[in-house]
C-alpha cells in the first residue's frame, strides 16, 4: 500500500519568507529516506508540507506541485484530512494526548474519525502497538494516561497512534531528538520494520542515524540566513556518505560546514 | 553592581573552600518571635499608645529586625535576607488569609442563630416585624433559577465565543470582539441592570404580557449573563490558548478535522480551567444585588416560575433584610448570607470533582 511521492519545483513561505525553494525529488515506495541539511534549511518545512501540516500556520503556503501516486496533494477538490489519513507525521516532541488513555490515544485517529466498533478498535490498537514495539510494555496498563509513560515509549505511542490509520506514508519530523540512546534504537529498529508496509520520509539532525536507517538521503543547504532552503544532493544513501558529488554535501557530512 | 561582581570572582585556590557555614540553632526564630512580642508589648503598654493589635504588628517589625540581625551576625548576609524574605513571604500569606477566615468566622459565628429548619421552608410573606420566623426559601428559589439560567445562556455562548476568537477569528472581526468582550467586563452590575430594564421589562417583555413592563426572575437571568458572559469567554480564551500547538498539530496529522479537534482534544484538555472561570462567573453572579432589585423587583412570597412576577434572590434578602426595622431582620440577614456561601461553595466543589473526573487519575 506504500506510495510514491514526487515533488517538482516546491516552494514553501511563511508569509512573506521564503522558506524553500524549487524542490525537486522523488520517493520511492517502501523505502526511507532521510532529510539531512543545517538547521533552519527547510527538511521540515518541505516535510510538513508534503502532509499540508504547512498550511495549518496562518500565512504559510506552498506552491509547486506535490504528487502522491500522481494524485495532486494541492488541488482544490482535495480533502486535507484524507491527505492526512493517507500520509501521517510524528513530532520532534512526543504530543500525546494527556486527556486520553494510552489505548484512546492509539485509536484517536480511528476513533475521532467515526470508528465505533470496540472490537475493531481493540483488534486495531493491538496491531498498532505491537507494530510500535510496545506493546508488552502498555498490555496491562492500556487504561492509564498516555503521559505517563517514558519519553522513549511516548514517542513510539505517538507512532502507533500514526500507524494505526493506516497510512501509506509515515512522515517523521525529528523522531528521536528528544529521546535517549537506547529509546533511539528502539525507533530505528522500528523504521525497519516498518518500511515493509510504508513509506518512510525522516528529518533528522542526526548523520550516523540518516546512514543507519535510510536508503536515499537528500541534503537540503541554505547560502546564508534569510536565504531559502535549496535541494543540494539527492541520492542513494551509500551514495551520499561515502561518496557524494556535491562538494558542498561533502563539507557537511564530514563536519566542515554547518 | 560592583559588589555582585566580587562575589562572584573565584577565591584563590590556597584556601580550602568548605561547604559548611555556621548556621542559627533550630530554636531561634521561635525565641527571637518571643523577644519581639515580649519588647513590643513593653513598649505599646509602657507607653500606653494602643491595644493587642499594636503589639503584634511591633512585634512582627521587630521580629523581622531580629532575626535579620542575628541572621546577618551569625550566618551572613545572604542566608540574612533569605530568612528576611522568608518570613515576608509569609506574613503576607497570614495576612491574606486573616480576612477571609475573619468573614468564614463571622458569618458562622452570627448565621448560626436563624439557622433552623424552619429558615429553609417559609418565606417572608405575611411575616410582620414582630414575628421572628421567616425564611428564605423565595429567595434561595429565586437565585438559583437565576443564576442556573445565566449559566445556560452563558456558558454555551461564551465557551463558542472563546473557540471562535482562539482557534477561528483572524483579523479586525475578532481583534473587536475581544476588545469589547474587554469593555464589558468593566460594566457595573447596576449598568446591566438597567440595560435589561430599558431593553426587555420595559420594551421586549410588554408584547407578551398584554403591555404591562414583565418584571421576573427570567429578567434578572438576563441581567446576570451579561454580567457573566465576558468573565467566562477571557478566562476560556486564555485556558484554551495555553493549549499546547502540537497537540492540535497531532490531532490534525491524523486527519480529524478541526472541529472535532477543538471538541474532543482542545476542549477536554483545557476543561479544567474552562470550569474554574465559570465557577467564577457563577459566584459573581449569585453575589449580584442591584440588577434583581431592579428588573426582579423582589418579593416576599414563594415564586417558583421565573417568567412571571416578582422574584426574589439571597444576596437581595440579605440587603432588604440587614435594611429592615424588625430586631429579627438581622439574623436572616446572617444566615441567607451564609447559605449564599455555602451555596456557591458547594457548587465550586462539585464542579471540580466532576472536571476532575473527566481527566485521567494519576
Amino acid at each position: 500500500m506504500a506510495k510514491r511521492i514526487e515533488a517538482s519545483n516546491v516552494t514553501a513561505y511563511y508569509g512573506a519568507f521564503k522558506a524553500i525553494e524549487n524542490i525537486n525529488l522523488t520517493v520511492e515506495p517502501k523505502t526511507v529516506t532521510a532529510l539531512i541539511g543545517p538547521s533552519g534549511c527547510g527538511k521540515s518545512t518541505f516535510l510538513r508540507s508534503i502532509n499540508r501540516m504547512h498550511e495549518v500556520l496562518p500565512g504559510a503556503r506552498v506552491e509547486g506541485s506535490l504528487t502522491i501516486d500522481e494524485q495532486d496533494i494541492y488541488h482544490r477538490d482535495v480533502d486535507v484530512t484524507a491527505v492526512r489519513r493517507t500520509i501521517g507525521m510524528v513530532f520532534q516532541r512526543p504530543n500525546p494526548f494527556p486527556t486520553m488513555s494510552i489505548f484512546e490515544n492509539v485509536v484517536a485517529g480511528l476513533k475521532l474519525n467515526g470508528v465505533r466498533r470496540k472490537s475493531i478498535l481493540e483488534e486495531a490498537a493491538e496491531k498498532a502497538l505491537r507494530s510500535a514495539n510496545l506493546w508488552d510494555e502498555v498490555k496491562d496498563r492500556l487504561g492509564k494516561p498516555g503521559a505517563g509513560l517514558s519519553g522513549g515509549q511516548q514517542q513510539r505511542l505517538c507512532i502507533a497512534r500514526t500507524i494505526a490509520v493506516e497510512p501509506q506514508v509515515v512522515l517523521m519530523d525529528e523522531p528521536c531528538s528528544a529521546l535517549d540512546p537506547i529509546s533511539t534504537l528502539a525507533i530505528e529498529d522500528l523504521m525497519f520494520q516498518l518500511k515493509d508496509k510504508f513509506t518512510i520520509i525522516i528529518v533528522t539532525h542526526n548523520m550516523q542515524q540518516a546512514a543507519r536507517v535510510s536508503d536515499r538521503t537528500a541534503f537540503f543547504s541554505i547560502e546564508k540566513t534569510g536565504d531559502p532552503g535549496r535541494l543540494i544532493e539527492y541520492d542513494n544513501t551509500q551514495k551520499i556518505f561515502s561518496n557524494p558529488s556535491v562538494k558542498k554535501t561533502e563539507d557537511y557530512i564530514t563536519g566542515r560546514f554547518g | 553592581m560592583s559588589t555582585t561582581v566580587t562575589s562572584h570572582r573565584p577565591r584563590p585556590p590556597a584556601e580550602p573552600t568548605s561547604l559548611r557555614a555556621r548556621r542559627l540553632p533550630a530554636y531561634t526564630a521561635p525565641a527571637v518571635a518571643v523577644a519581639a512580642l515580649a519588647l513590643a508589648a513593653a513598649i505599646v503598654y509602657g507607653a500606653g499608645i494602643g491595644g493587642p493589635v499594636l503589639v503584634v504588628v511591633l512585634g512582627a517589625v521587630l521580629y523581622l529586625a531580629g532575626l535579620f540581625a542575628a541572621a546577618n551576625a551569625v550566618e551572613g548576609r545572604r542566608s540574612a535576607r533569605n530568612r528576611t524574605w522568608s518570613a515576608l513571604i509569609h506574613s503576607a500569606f497570614v495576612l491574606a488569609v486573616l480576612p477571609l477566615a475573619s468573614v468564614v468566622w463571622t458569618l458562622f459565628s452570627k448565621g448560626a442563630e436563624r439557622l433552623d429548619v424552619n429558615f429553609f421552608q417559609t418565606s417572608m410573606n405575611n411575616i410582620g416585624a414582630r414575628d421572628p420566623e421567616g425564611g428564605a426559601y423565595h429567595a434561595i428559589v429565586g437565585t438559583l433559577e437565576q443564576v442556573g439560567i445565566a449559566t445556560l445562556i452563558t456558558v454555551p455562548l461564551g465557551i463558542l465565543c472563546a473557540i471562535y476568537i482562539v482557534e477561528y477569528g483572524r483579523g479586525r472581526f475578532a481583534f473587536a470582539i475581544r476588545f469589547f468582550v474587554d469593555v464589558m467586563t468593566g460594566i457595573p452590575s447596576i449598568v446591566t441592570g438597567l440595560f435589561v430594564l430599558a431593553f426587555w421589562v420595559l420594551i421586549v417583555s410588554p408584547w407578551f404580557n398584554d403591555g404591562r413592563p414583565g418584571f421576573s426572575g427570567f429578567a434578572a437571568a438576563l441581567a446576570l449573563a451579561v454580567l457573566m458572559l465576558p468573565t467566562i469567554v477571557r478566562s476560556t480564551e486564555e485556558m484554551l490558548r495555553l493549549v499546547p500547538a502540537p497537540l492540535r498539530e497531532g490531532a490534525y496529522a491524523l486527519g480529524v478535522p478541526k472541529w472535532k479537534t477543538i471538541l474532543r482534544v482542545v476542549l477536554p484538555t483545557a476543561l479544567p480551567g474552562i470550569v474554574t472561570g465559570v465557577m467564577l462567573a457563577i459566584a459573581r453572579a449569585a453575589g449580584e444585588t442591584a440588577p434583581v432589585l431592579l428588573v426582579a423587583g423582589g418579593g416576599a412570597a414563594i415564586n417558583t416560575n421565573p417568567f412571571e412576577n416578582n422574584q426574589s434572590s439571597l444576596a437581595l434578602f440579605v440587603y432588604q433584610q440587614a435594611g429592615d426595622a424588625s430586631r429579627y431582620a438581622p439574623a436572616r440577614a446572617w444566615t441567607a448570607a451564609l447559605t449564599l456561601v455555602t451555596l456557591v461553595l458547594i457548587l465550586t466543589i462539585a464542579a471540580k470533582l466532576l472536571a476532575r473526573r473527566n481527566r485521567l487519575s494519576r
